[in-house]
């Protein structure tokens, strides 16, 4: 029968399988950061277990690290605890760890693939749900939780049912000022922020192909905000060129090998799928969500939705939009905001920065807005001033911040004050997700420059147009 | 980590409606500071719960008096969505609730609730809805669950619907054994494994 690419992966990782249950799958590289792995070390030290694969694991600080003086010591003592922890038990068991400060340092799931840890047909977990980014090589890559952590550090397994297969196809050309953060949060709104549960989904089609892979993680990355446990694209020559050379791939015959495995790794023709969806990419425009769910977003120059036209409950709907003092009809452009937080796994990469700079060069800031731009990675801030776009942002009066996943979730100081309004290239727009009371509207990077220079909510093809 | 066996279950039950609730509600990110695995029913919907400054919010649901020390919550639509943390299925059963049913739930939530001996009983929307009806209108509604026999009903009308578990989960809760048990028990075959992977 052929086969998808996700049961190639799938498929050649079962140990075994039991019946009426869960396949026993192995996990090749697993990631580990400061906040999700404290209580599974105690868990394997209190039955007695040890780390059995420590070179399959690999340590980052990011989740709750400052954004701003990283070379004094962390002020919030349960940070610095979380820090010491992680540090400790990755020295314990031979785990690499790259902590705070150190050159390889950043948000988990920009250095993993930064460094060549990310390879194309490898299963990959961590606990964090947005571990789905490392599909963008071809990988089986979602999060799990604590206990499954434990797991994988004293087994190397976890116990996952098989997921139904999902193909998402966006064939057709992107318009001007339309980014890969606006496709996924496109496709999110179509199926909701729970209609891909149960599912792993294949991306495929010209959209995917054009996209380059820091566009694929974006895309790869949000496939949890629509319920699915993960996302893939096939790999091809982008991919490779990507990871060659990079310091944790294969070198030499090993490469060659690897390769030879992974020009295997595709969807065969008449393959089937549980469900299959088709979109065109000239339907798709620059997006922003105006609710508390990612599924809740529209084209930037379209208005709220009614709560009749939307599925779901009224009620809920209503909390929602009450919780984000809008109201149903209103247009979204020419909201005032009040933050701009261009970082995150989502959208922290080399190419959110080079989007940011391409509306913000030779404008300014806003003066009532506060912006907070944080590179997912040490790595990311060598390129951006290697490319001058610090001199960029530094004209146009912003100021870049130090690595990690700071105001996304908003467990460090950087918090969204209670009422605010936030223009965020993040994941969630969730009540409070970025500090308590703070109201996020989720956006490419694109829309917050635009946004971050109008000092309002701006369509970015207005200024794409006068450049 | 141990839990408590699931056999049977019957109690009265906390009732949430509302749809899509993620796991930042169920437990916000600035909470996820501890390293070690205790007290997580403090924060437990700490925002829907409790003020800014600290004083509980008096209408909803889990603040309610006439609810307290019911172990079963029942959700609205997609509970668990969002986040992977763990910690959320440990506010869950911190704060005494063994079962969360629902007419749907988040893959990794309802993962973690099987790791930890919370049991996620998912049922028909419309049984759900019942469900709810019947517990606005008398908060002392009972609800049983019956891992055995896969069955949830409403004690006050007799209506029951079965509800889906694997057989090897199934096994686990009713002994309280974990996944770490079985794998430990298969290294050797794991280890053969790994030694097949290139990479």
């Amino acid at each position: 029968m052929a086969k998808t690419l996700f049961d190639k992966v799938w498929d050649s990782h079962v140990v075994r399988s039991i019946e009426d249950g869960p396949d026993v799958f192995f996990i090749d590289r697993h990631f580990i950061h400061e906040v999700t792995s404290p209580v599974a070390f105690l868990g394997l030290e209190s039955r007695g277990n040890s780390v059995v694969y420590p070179e399959r694991t690999f340590a980052t600080a990011d989740h709750n690290t400052p954004t701003i003086n990283q070379h004094l010591p962390v002020a919030d003592p349960l940070s610095a605890n979380q820090l010491n922890a992680l540090e400790r038990n990755a020295a314990k068991y031979g785990i690499s760890h790259w902590g705070l400060g150190d050159k390889n340092n950043g948000i988990v799931h920009v250095v993993g693939p930064e460094n060549g840890i990310t390879l194309p047909g490898a299963t990959i977990v961590c606990g964090d749900s947005h571990t789905s980014t490392h599909g963008a090589f071809g990988a089986i890559a979602f999060g799990i939780g604590t206990s499954e952590v434990e797991m994988v550090l004293s087994t190397q397994c976890i116990m996952q049912p098989k997921p139904k297969k999902m193909r998402i196809n966006v064939n057709g050309k992107l318009g001007a000022g339309v980014t890969p953060k606006d496709v996924a949060l496109y496709i999110i709104a179509q199926q909701t922020t729970s209609g891909a549960t149960g599912y792993f989904v294949e991306y495929a089609g010209d959209v995917f192909e054009d996209m380059t892979m820091e566009g694929r993680m974006t895309v790869c990355n949000l496939s949890i905000e629509m319920g699915a446990r993960g996302g893939m694209i096939a790999p091809d020559a982008k991919t490779f060129d990507y990871i060659k050379g990079r310091s944790q791939t294969p070198k030499g015959e090993d490469w060659n090998k690897a390769m030879k495995y992974w020009e295997t790794l595709y969807t065969e023709e008449g393959a089937e799928f549980d469900a299959e969806f088709n979109y065109n990419a000239s339907d798709i425009e620059p997006m922003i969500t105006y609710g508390t769910n990612p599924g809740m977003g529209i084209g930037v120059t379209k208005s709220i939705p009614n709560a009749a036209s939307v599925e779901g409950g009224v009620e809920t709907y209503k909390k929602s939009l009450g919780y984000m003092s809008f109201n149903e009809g209103e247009a979204m452009i020419g909201k005032q905001i009040d933050f701009v937080f261009l970082g995150s796994c989502t959208n922290g990469r080399i190419e959110d920065f080079r989007a940011f700079c391409s509306i913000v060069e030779g404008r300014k800031k806003a003066e009532h807005v506060t912006a907070w731009l944080v590179p997912g990675s040490h790595k990311v801030v060598d390129q951006i001033k290697a490319e001058g776009l610090d001199k960029i942002i530094a004209n146009a009066g912003f100021e870049l911040r130090e690595p990690g996943c700071s105001a996304c979730l908003a467990m460090n100081d950087d918090k969204i004050p209670a009422g605010k309004l936030s223009v965020s290239t993040s994941n969630r727009n969730f009540e409070g997700r970025q500090g308590p009371g703070s109201r996020t509207l989720l956006a490419s990077p694109l829309v917050a420059a635009a946004s971050a220079v109008e000092g309002v909510v701006t369509d970015p093809r207005t200024l794409l147009q006068t450049a | 980590m141990a839990y408590d066996k699931f056999n049977v279950l019957t109690s009265t039950a906390y009732p949430l409606p509302t749809e899509n609730v993620d796991t930042d509600q169920i437990i916000p990110a600035r909470f996820l500071k501890a390293t070690e695995r205790k007290d997580f029913d403090i924060n437990f919907f700490r925002d829907w719960r409790f003020n800014q400054d600290g004083t509980p919010k008096p209408d909803f649901p889990l603040n309610k008096e006439i609810y307290a020390g019911s172990k079963i919550l029942v959700g609205g639509r997609n509970f668990g969505s969002g986040s992977s943390r763990e910690h959320a299925a440990w506010s869950v059963y911190d704060f005494g609730l063994r079962c969360v049913i629902s007419s749907a739930f988040a893959d990794i939530f309802k993962n973690n609730c099987l790791n930890i001996g919370v049991l996620p009983v998912q049922v028909s929307a419309s049984f759900a809805d019942k469900l709810f009806d019947a517990i606005f209108a008398d908060p002392k509604t009972e609800i049983k669950v019956d891992l055995p026999n896969q069955t949830v009903t409403l004690l006050s009308t007799g209506e029951s619907e079965t509800f889906e578990i694997n057989s090897y989960k199934k096994d686990n809760m009713l002994n309280g054994f974990d996944d770490i048990d079985y794998l430990k028990n298969i290294e050797n075959e794991i280890a053969a494994f790994a030694e097949t992977r290139p990479f």
